[in-house]
């Protein structure tokens, strides 16, 4: 056993993570946790981004993860800005009292 | 040696604090797990060197996006109890079979392939090619990428038109119209 740290490592890790961002999604009712389950598997894919650049030996990993972070950026100010239009309508943010598109 | 000791230090929190934001009541803390998450997050970075990408991680994600998210909970309100009740039979139990099955498999591909695909492998890799210093990315991110980098801009400019035009939408709310009609 060589316990020197390969992107492998990195890897599982964002693996483990994606995956308990992946069960909040499907467990949680809450609009926003909901949200932030999305930011933590956004962030696992951004891991791997990293490790694979680093075993790649370049800094297109490295790019491609400050793109995601930008689109991440505007994604998080319009989905807050949905879910407090929705609660001013609706005076909720529990997922299961949206089930019709109408406003 | 020392990176095994960072790595299992961050990596043990980032996964704690991820565990945090599903299983906690309460929003606040579980925007205060992934805050945790992050922080390590971040720290990950470096380590595989990636200082700009770092430093961009926690002023953008710890910084801006955590005070938005705490910002709408407080306006939302965090005394309200999540319903339990679940809509779906067996939903809870499902999703966690499914997740489970998700990070095995993920899991067994990353031990399964050894990075096959990765043409040549030298861990560590040259540190002077992954080098992520702010000379370093932004070469490629104003040659190479400049296309992509003018999109970013429009995207967010359009984000920022898009969240004013939700935000602003004002329609008389009903609380507020049986406050006036009571008094």
């Amino acid at each position: 056993m060589n316990f020197v740290v390969t992107p492998g490592w990195y890897m599982t890790l964002a693996a483990i993570l994606f995956g308990i961002g992946a069960l909040g999604i499907l467990v949680r009712r809450n609009a926003l946790v909901m949200f932030m389950c999305i930011e933590l598997m956004l962030n696992a894919v951004n891991l791997t981004f990293i490790a694979a650049g680093r075993a790649l030996g370049n800094l297109d990993g490295q790019l491609a993860v400050f793109f995601v972070l930008v689109v991440a950026a505007a994604e998080v100010v319009v989905g807050l800005a949905i879910i407090v239009a929705i609660f001013r309508l609706r005076q909720t943010a529990s997922v299961d009292d949206l089930t019709e598109m109408k406003g | 040696m020392v990176e095994l000791v960072v790595f299992a230090l961050m990596g043990g929190a980032s996964v704690l604090g991820a565990l945090t934001v599903v299983r906690a009541r309460n929003p606040v803390y579980a925007a205060m797990g992934l805050l945790a998450t992050l922080f390590s997050m971040a720290v990950l970075y470096v380590l595989n060197l990636a200082h700009f990408v770092a430093a961009v991680q926690i002023i953008v994600y710890a910084g801006a996006v955590m005070t938005l998210f705490l910002f709408v909970i407080m306006l939302i309100g965090v005394d309200k109890a999540e319903d339990l009740r679940e809509s779906i039979p067996h939903q809870r139990r499902l999703a966690m079979a499914l997740g489970l099955v998700a990070v095995g498999i993920g899991i067994a591909l990353v031990a399964q392939g050894r990075f096959s695909w990765v043409p040549v492998v030298s861990s560590p890799a040259d540190p002077q090619a992954t080098n992520g210093t702010v000379e370093a990315i932004a070469a490629p991110l104003f040659g190479e990428w400049v296309l992509a980098f003018e999109a970013t801009a429009l995207l967010l400019t359009i984000a920022a038109a898009g969240a004013i035009a939700l935000a602003s939408h004002r329609r008389p709310s009903p609380v507020l119209e049986q406050e006036t009609g009571a008094s």
